[in-house]
């Protein structure tokens, strides 16, 4: 419970931070109902041509940018500010307060920053995915829904596990945020379903930056053409990279040597 | 100064930022790969999800086999890197932080530090991305029926699409001296070149009203007719009438530079620095 109270807490503090810039929602309500329409737009281009893309039917696209709005939304609105923040405050040795708190470091830093306008992106990606499912008439029975509610929280895990553990490499290294740029820049191949791509690039979008498991997976899994393997599988990748996320961030702190100061 | 003076000295200004910009590139490598995947990722997802559509509808798309997608895109990418600018990211940090105030100080004006600066990051990155695009060209196998004169006239189209677009996306920065929220402004500009430049589908698969718009903006001359002419879609009449297009371009761009440029530094006050 104490957990809930600390994100309640930090949550309040994004939003008081947040509502001193009022005009900064409209903007962002803006960029990314923009960068929705274009989505769409885009989809919409290539289904002028064709019934169905390399397998997948107009609707179950629209689940796929549903879920691709949704992750992105939560990684902007707490992974990637949190991060970013432990990348400078290891630089700058501002992590000694968060350590001499009394609560669990790695909570902590996780959720240290909420940049509360990118809630948007996660309702849109919601409104979206809600009218997909509609539209997909084709019932979408409890099994493959709770199917899908797992993947999505395995995948979620998963792109948290990875981004803790580049930030942690920041106790040994200098300039990390290029890898956690490198991770932003590919996560735009997710729009798709990582089953076009030829297979070293979907070997690389799985395994090297695991986009497949944050959006394609579980939107196999709402559609049906989930196997069970693979559902083991990620979760099974989704609790071990939790765990080396874990221990890597461990490490990382004995390294740390503190503050300049 | 004599105009004869004048052009050395321009000459000795771009031969020292070339030195300053191969000194800052080979400083920062990891950022020089985070560039090129995202200058080649998004031509390479396009080509792929179309070559998915025309396999899967028979072979052919709109006149494009999966081949001549991967033509498109290949020759897309390179024209895309020959005339990419950073400029619009460049100026708002250059306002905000008060660094222009520098630049004004200098005795020329600032457009040409920043073409130097841009041609010579090309000098570097062409090469890479030639090399690229030479082995997804042999991963995808592309095919195009390209002629003789259009690959010669692809050179003037090629600096005149440059020049498009340079002198465009150098006006637009501009915005900066008026606003700090120019990330909304560049991405409005990115999304009309995403769909008016040929960038997510080659302009010929969008409906004929889409086509005419694309006409009369500047997009399409920046990316995609060059990248047409290049492949021999184009007949000499299209030809003359897009490099018609781009001289009309630049010149519309450097009398809008001109303006904004005066009225900028006017309201431009120096912040920091």
């Amino acid at each position: 419970m104490k957990i809930f109270r600390l994100v309640f807490t930090f949550f309040r503090i994004g939003v008081l931070t947040e509502t001193a810039y009022r005009a900064n929602f409209f903007i962002q309500l803006f960029q990314s109902l923009l960068e929705l329409g274009t989505s769409l737009a885009g989809l919409a281009v290539i289904f002028t041509y064709t019934n169905s893309l390399g397998g997948w039917l107009p609707d179950e696209m629209l689940a796929l940018v549903g879920v691709y709005f949704l992750m992105g939304g939560i990684i902007s609105l707490v992974i990637q500010p949190g991060m970013s923040a432990l990348i400078d405050s290891v630089r700058d040795g501002t992590l000694d307060f968060t350590l001499t708190k009394p609560e669990d470091a790695q909570l902590l830093v996780s959720i240290q920053r909420i940049s509360i306008w990118s809630l948007l992106d996660v309702l849109m990606g919601i409104g979206v995915l809600v009218t997909a499912l509609i539209l997909l008439k084709q019932s979408v029975g409890p099994v493959a829904a709770l199917e899908f509610i797992i993947m999505l929280m395995a995948g979620g895990v998963i792109v948290y596990s990875f981004w803790l553990i580049l930030a942690s490499l920041s106790f040994w290294l200098v300039r990390v945020e290029n890898l956690l740029e490198i991770f932003q820049s590919m996560y735009q191949a997710g729009r798709w379903p990582v089953s076009l791509y030829p297979g070293w690039l979907r070997f690389a979008l799985t395994f090297l930056v695991p986009v497949a498991f944050a959006i394609t997976i579980p939107v196999e899994a709402l559609t049906g053409r989930l196997d069970i393997l693979t559902l083991l599988g990620a979760m099974g990748l989704a609790i071990a990279l939790f765990i080396i996320a874990r221990v890597v961030w461990r490490l990382g702190l004995r390294h740390y040597a503190g503050a300049s100061a | 100064m004599t105009p004869g003076s004048e052009i050395r000295h321009l000459f000795r200004l771009y031969g020292q930022q070339f030195k300053t910009t191969f000194a800052s590139m080979v400083q920062y490598r990891a950022s020089l790969v985070i560039w090129m995947i995202s200058q080649v990722l998004e031509p390479l997802i396009y080509l792929i999800v179309w070559s998915t559509v025309s396999n899967g509808s028979g072979g052919s798309v709109g006149g494009y086999t999966a081949r001549g997608f991967a033509a498109y895109y290949l020759v897309f990418m390179v024209v895309n890197q020959f005339t990419y600018t950073w400029i619009m990211w460049e100026y708002e940090y250059r306002v905000r932080q008060g660094y222009l105030s520098f630049a004004l100080l200098k005795p020329v004006h600032p457009i040409h530090s920043d073409i130097s600066d841009n041609l010579s990051s090309k000098l570097l990155t062409l090469p890479i991305i030639l090399i690229v695009a030479g082995i997804m060209a042999l991963i995808f196998r592309p095919t195009a029926s390209m002629t003789l004169w259009s690959g010669l006239v692809f050179i003037p189209a090629l600096i005149l699409a440059f020049l498009v677009r340079f002198l465009v996306e150098w006006t637009l920065a501009l915005a900066a001296f008026w606003t700090t929220r120019v990330n909304a402004i560049n991405q409005v500009y990115f999304v009309m070149m995403l769909f008016l430049a040929g960038q997510i589908a080659p302009l010929s698969l969008f409906p004929a009203w889409i086509q005419t718009i694309a006409n009369i903006l500047p997009f399409r001359w920046m990316l995609g007719f060059p990248v047409q002419l290049l492949l021999g879609q184009l007949t000499p009449v299209q030809t003359l009438e897009g490099l018609v297009a781009q001289v009309a371009w630049v010149i519309a761009s450097l009398v809008l530079l001109r303006v904004a440029w005066r009225a900028g530094v006017r309201v431009y006050s120096a912040v920091g620095g």
